[in-house]
């Protein structure tokens, strides 16, 4: 008898407590497959978020959850379930948001979490597209006089733990030979607490993390983002690994946000679009052509509800971090490629 | 069972295992154990195949990959490129240094406090009282956090002390408290200083040697030499002697503002200081409220005993009831260290590379290997909460009360 037939013998043995004991094991290894059937039985969407951060996800004064990353998980929600607001939010830290996401705690991550090589290979996620192309930058105080990082020698950073940003840290002052001493802190909150106090003279994170914290200042006019960008951090959603169906359909709704703004259609104008277009790309994305849907293992109108949920990807931009918010973000790299950005969205058909 | 008095002259019998009360435990002992050790195999085999079939291989390779972070406070040579072993050693070297500052201040603080709550003076007694249930009635992590939160708000930045006319100035011109720690002068070591060391450790060993051979006189003529003003002189006059006749080979080096922080001297960084603080000031009250309960423990009759044989009350303290207090107050003081040693690993609220920050942290997150940190993680507390026990348990035997 070799050792997986008997084990196979003593998991069928297995007596009432060794079962109760054996089920934190088991557990593991349940949540795997087909995300999508859990979802539509559980008639919610588990969605993990930051634990705040204001224009990405942050709850308002009614406590909705709103922002550019909350916009994607509603988004999901409403091709998948019919209903935007169907979404249990699940805040996450830096640390715990991996965890959560294996453990299957939550069905998806939209928390502007770095794409590496290892997070997606060894950590076993799909990152399923970028929504946002970001860099880390440094923000100082304008009464500090520094114009650039590379002045940066000896000066005591902040920088949230759990991170790139702290590879991309040591890398860059390693590089151009300066020093610096870091202080670890959890959460942005904590950041900003420890930058204002001056316990530190700069805080790094993602360039549109720190436009996001400075629009919360009492005087945002007294700090500058210094030039330098010194990583690239593509920001997007991931799913686990391994459901390449659930993979798909959370890749297709970002693209489709994005294939809309570049097509024209807004949550305005959908109806309209939807109606009467001799757009063949447009009607196979509102499901009046094609079987986009089925092919997905949706109904057919699964982008236009999407679509319908927060508005097409410029709309979401515009509306929560866009430059007339208090975050203030051109779009930049973040524009459509027909305006010289990089979001390009793969056809439709 | 005239076993005992008459041993059987019969052989051994397997049956006898079961109806000899002599194997009967042992019998079932083995048999629990048996059970036992099938129990954990089975438990351990299921855990590693469900971890394969969930794709998660452990291997603890990544140990001695580059870290490729930096750590703000470390003992030992460690830069970005160390590897996650070293990172994960200067965790634990930062774990045992605020541990044991903070086993002993704490120690300090919950003696003091524990006396003066049966201070005989109305305000002193309350306020003790107050200490203790304020500081173990709110939760350690409020006050880490409390602390840590005044010492950056409150205390100046070093940008500060710039300038002409500077807000804040060094005391002494040569102490630095800012909020992101306090900047002391460090010595350097020139030629020669090893010796005015030794001769420092040497006058130590003489104090010691001075104190027993007065306590031996005084058991054994009754003659009361001076304690207090000959251990001052032996410990510091031929130091200080040394010192010159070697033409002063131990500098200061003082630490200075030199662009965005102060360099030089040695520096104690706030998150120590707070973690540390925060930690001693509330075990301290734990180990108030076990003092107090250990010299209540003693009986007033030996109080009164020694009062009648003429002690003066801070002699009676220290040569009757502390000694016999001791051994009830040592048992829960071994929980106290663990606590202490367990609750530091708090430390990454305020930013200090603890073991659980390194290991657990930061190198958990960056190479996303869960299992293999936590379970190291639980084997450094296990081993070190073990080692603190064994340590006390010695010190428990050498105090408690010799019965014959």
């Amino acid at each position: 008898m070799n050792v997986a037939d008997y084990q196979e013998e003593v998991k069928m043995k297995k007596t009432v407590i060794f079962g109760a004991l054996t089920v934190a094991g088991l557990a593991a290894g349940a949540a795997g497959a087909a995300t999508l059937d859990d979802v539509k039985a559980r008639g919610k969407l588990n969605c993990g978020v930051t634990t705040g951060l204001a224009g990405f996800a942050a709850p308002n004064a009614n406590g909705e959850w709103e922002g550019f990353d909350v916009a994607v998980c509603r988004a999901v929600a409403a091709a998948v379930l019919g209903d935007k607001n169907a979404v249990e939010f699940v805040p996450t830290t830096g640390k715990t948001r991996f965890t959560a996401l294996a453990s299957g705690e939550i069905d998806f991550l939209a928390r502007n979490t770095t794409w590496t090589f290892s997070r997606d290979t060894d950590l076993k996620f799909d990152f399923i597209g970028i929504n946002y192309y970001d860099g880390q930058g440094f923000m100082v105080p304008k009464a500090l006089g520094v114009s650039s990082a590379k002045d940066l020698d000896g000066a005591t950073v902040c920088i949230q733990t759990g991170t790139t940003t702290e590879l991309n840290l040591a890398d860059f002052f390693r590089k151009n030979g300066i020093e610096y001493e870091p202080v670890p802190v959890e959460t942005n909150a904590e950041g900003q607490q420890q930058y204002l106090a001056g316990a530190c003279d700069t805080y790094t994170t993602d360039a549109s993390g720190l436009a996001a914290t400075r629009a919360t200042f009492e005087n945002p006019d007294e700090h500058v983002l210094l030039p330098e960008i010194i990583s690239k951090e593509p920001l997007g959603p991931l799913v686990r690994h391994g459901d390449n169906d659930w993979g798909d359909i959370t890749r297709w709704v970002l693209n489709a946000l994005i294939a809309a703004e570049e097509l024209g259609i807004t949550s305005a104008n959908i109806e309209e679009m939807a109606g009467n277009t001799n757009n063949p790309e447009v009607a196979r994305l509102m499901g009046t052509e094609g079987t986009l849907g089925e092919m997905i293992g949706l109904d057919a109108e699964w982008a236009k509800r999407a679509i319908m949920a927060e508005g097409n990807y410029g709309e979401i931009f515009a509306k929560n971090i866009g430059e007339e918010t208090p975050i203030g973000l051109a779009r930049g790299l973040n524009a459509q490629w027909t305006d010289g950005g990089l979001l390009y969205a793969p056809p439709f058909r | 069972m005239t076993t005992l008095t008459d041993p059987p002259k019969e052989s051994f019998r397997p049956s006898m295992l079961l109806s000899d009360t002599r194997y009967r435990s042992i019998t079932f002992q083995v048999i629990a154990l048996v059970l036992l050790i099938a129990a954990i195999w089975y438990l351990g085999s299921n855990l590693a195949a469900n971890l394969r079939a969930a794709g998660l291989n452990i291997s603890f390779q990544f140990l001695n990959n580059p870290a490729g972070y930096d750590i703000n406070q470390t003992l030992i040579p460690y830069t970005s490129q160390s590897s996650n072993l070293q990172a994960a050693w200067v965790g634990i070297i930062n774990t045992l240094l605020v541990s044991f500052l903070a086993c002993i201040t704490a120690t300090i603080f919950g003696v003091i406090a524990g006396v003066l709550r049966l201070s005989n003076n109305w305000l002193v007694r309350k306020l003790m009282a107050g200490y203790v249930e304020i500081f173990r009635n709110i939760p350690v992590l409020i006050w880490i956090l409390i602390i840590y939160t005044i010492m950056t708000a409150a205390m100046p930045a070093p940008s500060a002390f710039r300038g002409d006319d500077p807000a804040s100035s060094m005391m002494l011109g040569s102490f630095a408290f800012t909020n992101r720690g306090v900047y002391i002068p460090g010595p350097i070591w020139g030629p020669g200083s090893t010796i005015v060391v030794a001769t420092f450790v040497a006058s130590v060993i003489g104090v010691f040697a001075y104190r027993r051979y007065a306590t031996k006189l005084l058991y054994d003529t009754g003659r009361l030499l001076p304690m207090l003003w000959p251990s001052v002189v032996i410990l510091l006059v031929p130091t200080i002697v040394m010192f010159f006749f070697l033409g002063m080979p131990i500098g200061l080096d003082y630490p200075a503002l030199k662009g965005f922080n102060f360099r030089g001297g040695i520096q104690i960084g706030a998150p120590l200081i707070a973690l540390w603080f925060a930690l001693s000031i509330y075990t301290g009250a734990f180990i108030a409220e076990n003092v107090r309960a250990g010299i209540q423990a003693v009986s007033k009759g030996q109080t009164e005993a020694a009062a009648a044989l003429g002690l003066r009350s801070g002699r009676i303290m220290n040569l009757v009831v502390l000694p016999q207090a001791l051994r009830v107050i040592i048992p829960p003081l071994i929980s106290n260290y663990l606590n202490i040693t367990k609750n530091s690993s708090l430390a990454i609220l305020v930013g200090y590379a603890d073991i659980t920050a390194t290991l657990g942290g930061i190198t958990l997150n960056q190479t996303g290997r869960a299992i293999e940190c936590v379970v190291l993680l639980m084997l450094f507390y296990l081993v070190i909460s073990l080692g603190i026990s064994m340590v006390m348990n010695v010190y428990n035997n050498a105090t408690k009360l010799k019965e014959r």
